[in-house]
């Protein structure tokens, strides 16, 4: 048996009451952001788009292999670096040729964020990056670096 | 002046000139009205400022529309039904007072009139209903049928109390009575809705909102259980023809109801000569007023399901109705 509800006054008050509301919300200004002539200033930490270090990237696939769309991809090769002091060995490092995110594809999770071990990937609060085709989602590493700029600095740590 | 002239002039004067341009400001106040209530903007660019065209833009859409009739409709009737609606609604602007003097015409019987054709939007609606060949037209315009009987007969008690009280079944004789009602003799000359008719004009108001079968009781549209109800599937022209229709039925019941209840083209403090010039600039704002009110009502209030809309009319406003009547006729006997 459904409770009956009764916030006391006299009947039909609610129906009364919802005519205020409206009358009230009538009388405010709307919240609505007429987007391209107005632009609303997300927060700065909001998650607009992902963002690449290429400098921190160490083409570990890790962020390829854990995102749920498959919609990074990673290819590098190994270059040689002459050793730090005379004498020693010559040391190999991977080199990223090309970090694409599909933004067609991504779903904005943000695990490849996450379990990036060299914090390489940010989030962003840029939101300005449609294209008119599918095709032209495929966003390459030096649009992803373009972005490192308007990546908020971390939080200062809790001492 | 010639018979046919005369008849063709006061029909383009009355439906060009007054119906069309105010059910277009209906329209657009509905599309703002309804987008601020949602702290939304609403129309914003056809026409260079506030989006002023956007239902000028949204009839031009609706013409350029393939006009569609389903293979298994009734041809004919389906063609037919959408001037029914509005052959019924326009026919009730005839009877209603602009001013002193200014009424398409002045019958005796203007309100008899005026409840008779107004009914007969409904056999537009239900003709509507019964030849789209389709379940949910079928469903909506018999519900339609059934409200509108429903309805129809509080509308009609409401009226009586008013003629009860005015004596006359005259539109413009209801004015003048209210123009030369006197309450205790004090000289203040009031409209009905302040002196005796409260309970009736909101009878008339609740049943004017089930007629129009708008929001609170829009159970033959039912959109979200019926698709759209007898509109399901018109397109094109004929649709415009039903939404044209049920805007200028808005302001058809709205007019009714200002003219019985508050006043009319009757403004306390104005004398006869005034009037005739501002008359119908305030039955037109009174009018506003009254649609704005119904607009009001259809964005704040929920929905009734179908027992309960039938329940509401003949529990509730059909016996208030009534009682409503005796007690009127009580203080005309007795005052």
């Amino acid at each position: 048996m459904a409770q009956q509800v009764n916030s006391g006054g006299f009947p039909l008050k609610g129906l009364f009451t919802g005519m205020k509301v409206t009358f009230l919300e009538l009388l405010k200004k709307p919240v609505t952001v007429n987007y391209p002539k107005e632009k609303e200033i997300p927060v700065a930490r909001a998650r607009g788009v992902i963002a690449l270090d290429t400098e921190a990237c160490t083409v570990c696939m890790l962020c390829a292999r854990e995102c749920p769309d498959w919609c990074i991809y990673i290819e590098g090769h190994k270059e040689e670096v002459p050793p730090a002091k005379e004498g020693g060995r010559v040391r190999t490092r991977a080199k990223l040729d090309r970090f694409d995110i599909d933004y067609a594809l991504c779903m904005y999770c943000g695990i490849c964020v996450e379990v990036c071990p060299f914090d390489a990937l940010f989030w962003s609060p840029d939101y300005e990056y449609s294209e008119f085709s599918i095709a032209d989602m495929l966003h390459d590493k030096e649009r992803l670096t373009e972005w490192l700029a308007t990546v908020p600095d971390p939080p200062a740590l809790e001492t | 002046m010639n018979f046919w002239l005369e008849l063709v002039v006061k029909t383009v004067l009355v439906l060009i000139l007054v119906v069309l341009p105010v059910a277009l400001v209906v329209i657009f106040g509905e599309l703002k009205i309804s987008a601020h209530i949602q702290s939304r903007i609403g129309p914003y660019f056809a026409g260079g400022r506030f989006g002023w065209a956007q239902p000028l833009a949204d009839g031009a859409k609706f013409i350029q529309k393939e006009d569609l009739i389903p293979a298994g409709a009734d041809n004919p009737v389906f063609r037919f039904a959408p001037y029914v609606v509005l052959m019924g609604t326009f026919a009730t602007f005839v009877v209603i007072p602009f001013g002193p003097d200014l009424a398409a015409e002045n019958l005796d019987v203007g309100i008899f009139f005026l409840l008779a054709v107004s009914s007969l939007s409904t056999l537009g609606v239900l003709m509507a209903g019964w030849s789209s060949a389709n379940k949910y037209s079928l469903i909506g315009g018999l519900r339609a049928a059934a409200q509108l009987i429903a309805y129809e007969l509080p509308l009609v008690l409401a009226a009586l109390a008013v003629v009860i009280q005015a004596g006359t079944l005259s539109l413009s004789g209801i004015v003048e009575a209210q123009a030369n009602m006197e309450i205790f003799g004090l000289g203040i000359h009031l409209p009905y809705v302040l002196t005796g008719q409260i309970l009736s004009f909101i009878i008339f108001t609740i049943a004017a909102l089930a007629e129009l079968s708008r929001i609170p009781f829009d159970m033959p549209i039912a959109e979200s259980e019926l698709t759209m109800g007898y509109l399901t599937e018109y397109s094109g022209l004929r649709f415009t023809m039903f939404f044209l229709g049920e805007y200028a039925a808005m302001i058809s019941l709205a007019a009714v109801a200002s003219t019985l209840f508050l006043g009319g083209y009757y403004l306390p403090g104005l004398s006869g000569d005034a009037l005739k010039v501002a008359g119908p600039f305030i039955l037109l704002g009174k009018t506003l007023i009254l649609c704005f009110v119904f607009i009001w009502m259809r964005w704040s209030w929920p929905r009734l399901r179908e027992d309960q809309l039938q329940s509401l009319a003949w529990k509730w406003l059909i016996p208030l109705a009534l009682v409503n009547i005796v007690v009127i006729s009580i203080f005309k006997v007795v005052l």
